[in-house]
């Protein structure tokens, strides 16, 4: 039941520029800071983790009028109702297609992005370990606010009030990951809260979605 | 006939923003039996199609369905980059059915290859219909299905009711139009 229903994420995902919108996005600012803070290397390598991290959790907002509203809208959601799928399921699949297409190119991003931080490499591996970690948690929480704003008008601005401040646990961690003293706790509780995110995920979206049929 | 129904609506109410749209309200639909609801806009017949459908909580009352349903509403639920046919295939395939039944009893075959968002509007509400045929579900539930369909489309829609029915499946359409199901029960709201 489930593999139909990734297989169309995966293709909404990855075609028509939608997986290429984050990344994009995420380029522009690791391009635009070095601008902002000055050419100044140490400085750079010193601010940047935390940069970026704010990057990929902006780029992370982008995806969040495509998730839902488009299947709610269509009557996608109703017509798989019908065929008595749950919508956790429908939840699940989405949650799994959409980090499928926002987390693996944001990591290879990250490579280039770190290249105009002047971040050093051994912060660099930080980075992508706790962007693996870390987008997980971040595609769950797009999709929470996602299917909680289906069916509004104006969701762009509701949807970042929603999900910014839900997301600082996610900040915290990462940032401090990439952190020159970083200690190795910081990993292990910035996967922790992705995947109280990631467990919840299924379950709030598909009730949102639920109750958005009214 | 005399077997269990495939539908079966025990005095159901439906109130939609305040205001109650009709209650009471009791039906059942055995195998080959056809039920057009009819009424002026706004008088819930959608809602009952929704109810029916299980997407809308009554208000009161109970609503059992056994076996699997089939909608075609307003909303065409077809991702419009994709082509016809592979749109109706993926519904097909989570019906566990083949999409090309469908297609040919709506007359689509020839824009099998032809992506959803060139289609008109008659064209649309074929393929919804076709996802109805193609499913194999036993109950059919249609809201408005002649709906932009020209003659061609509405002769075809009969046949398909006929044919389904003649296998056993049972159909409640809504209309706010004259709409022939073949021999019919009908349901003013």
């Amino acid at each position: 039941m489930i593999a139909p229903l990734l297989r169309r994420e995966l293709r909404l995902g990855l075609t028509g520029g939608n997986a290429a919108l984050p990344v994009i996005f995420f380029l522009l600012v690791a391009t635009l800071f070095p601008f902002a803070v000055g050419p100044d290397a140490p400085l750079l390598a010193r601010t940047g983790g935390g940069a970026l991290w704010m990057a990929a959790l902006l780029a992370a907002l982008l995806p969040v009028d495509r998730l839902v509203e488009p299947d709610r809208a269509a009557g996608v959601l109703d017509q798989l109702a019908v065929r008595g799928v749950a919508e956790e399921v429908v939840a699940a699949a989405k949650l799994l297609g959409h980090w499928l297409s926002f987390g693996p190119p944001l990591m290879l991003a990250a490579v280039p992005a770190a290249a105009l931080m002047k971040l050093p490499a051994e912060v660099l591996m930080r980075l992508e370990l706790g962007l693996l970690a870390g987008t997980p948690g971040l595609a769950a929480l797009t999709l929470i606010v996602a299917a909680l704003t289906a069916g509004l008008r104006a969701t762009a601005a509701l949807a970042g009030l929603l999900m910014l401040p839900l997301a600082v646990p996610l900040l915290i961690f990462g940032a401090a990951m990439v952190e020159p003293s970083a200690t190795p706790g910081a990993v292990k509780l910035l996967a922790a809260v992705s995947l109280l995110l990631v467990a919840i995920a299924p379950f709030a979206a598909g009730a949102a979605m639920r109750a958005a049929r009214d | 006939m005399s077997d269990a129904p495939l539908l079966r609506l025990d005095g159901v109410a439906c109130l939609r923003g305040g205001r109650l749209l009709f209650e009471g309200l009791g039906l059942a639909l055995a195998p080959g039996e056809a039920l057009l609801v009819t009424g002026p806009n706004g008088v819930g017949k959608s809602s009952l199609i929704r109810i029916a459908a299980g997407l809308l909580r009554p208000s009161a009352g109970r609503v059992e369905r056994s076996g699997a349903t089939a909608l075609a509403d307003e909303a065409l639920a077809l991702d419009p980059k994709q082509t016809v046919a592979a749109a109706l295939g993926f519904w097909a395939k989570l019906d566990g059915t083949d999409a090309a039944p469908g297609l040919d009893a709506m007359g689509l075959t020839h824009l099998a290859s032809v992506p959803v968002r060139m289609l008109s509007t008659g064209q649309r509400k074929r393929a919804a219909l076709a996802r109805v045929v193609a499913s194999g579900a036993k109950l059919w539930l249609l809201d408005e299905p002649a709906n932009g369909l020209d003659t061609e489309g509405q002769d075809r829609l009969t046949d398909a009711i006929a044919r389904h029915r003649a296998a056993g499946g049972a159909v409640l359409a809504a209309s706010h139009q004259p709409l022939i199901l073949g021999p019919q029960r009908e349901l003013a709201l």
